[in-house]
């Protein structure tokens, strides 16, 4: 894992935890160790951390095959809890081609397996599995942000 | 990491997964699967101890499902709840044959 800043806010209630890591698969991992620490730090039941993790999975793979293709880039992500609020804020930026899988229509999941087409579900279980996603792109980066309660 | 044993005879195979089957692990199981499905008429895919699955992983079911049902069966077994939520969030639950 890469340097982490950790900042407070002023009121002491929410940590921020920034991340900067090559945005590749070898890293996907370490840096789902690294936010699962964050969370059980911070109050976060086991399957609400495990609905995370399978999120952080979907959202950093996209970015390491898909944002600097043919080329590889950096990924940053901030981590953002509040065991006051019992919620975390995940955010996800990457400075690559402009893209924003929320735009996306979702699979049909009601077709049976021989209609189902491979692939395509990686955003759809995020959206699924968090309270919140959303996507903005501003200044040249693609900015993913995730939110979850427990 | 993602362990794999492997059983395949008389046209049944057994595969037992222990782990995680995500973007990095799963193509090791799909390598595994093309290399052994030839003539099999019946798959079981144990997930006892498997821990972790994400969308990387179910490309590689719903692919190992759609061949076996062009030449047999294909079932999961002692599947955790984690997982079954992801079978019953994408429709999988439908689709597979889950005991």
């Amino acid at each position: 894992m890469n340097k982490i800043t950790i900042t407070k806010s002023e009121d002491g209630q929410t940590v921020f935890r920034d991340m900067v890591m090559d945005a590749i698969d070898q890293n996907l991992f370490s840096l789902q160790s690294e936010i699962e620490s964050i969370l059980q730090a911070a109050g976060c039941p086991m399957k609400t951390r495990w609905q995370i993790r399978v999120a952080v999975e979907e959202i950093f793979v996209n970015i390491a095959h898909y944002a600097y293709e043919p080329e590889k880039g950096k990924a940053t992500i901030r981590v953002e809890t509040s065991e006051e609020h019992s919620c975390a804020v995940l955010v996800f930026e990457d400075r690559g081609i402009p893209y924003n899988p929320l735009a996306k229509k979702d699979p049909d999941i009601t077709l049976s397996a021989k209609e189902r087409k491979i692939g395509g579900l990686g955003i759809f279980m995020t959206k699924k599995l968090m309270d919140e996603v959303s996507y903005v792109y501003d200044d040249g980066r693609n900015i993913l942000t995730l939110k979850k309660t427990w | 990491m993602l362990k794999i044993n492997k059983t395949v005879e008389n046209g049944k195979a057994f595969f037992e997964l222990e782990g995680r089957l995500d973007t990095v692990t799963a193509p090791d199981l799909e390598n595994e699967l093309k290399a052994s499905l030839n003539d099999v008429t019946e798959l079981t895919l144990d997930f006892e101890k498997l821990e972790y699955i994400s969308s990387a992983g179910l490309r590689v079911l719903l692919s190992a499902q759609k061949q076996m049902s062009k030449q047999g069966t294909m079932k999961i077994v002692h599947v955790n709840d984690t997982i079954m939520e992801i079978f019953e969030v994408t429709g999988f639950i439908d689709i597979l044959t889950i005991q």
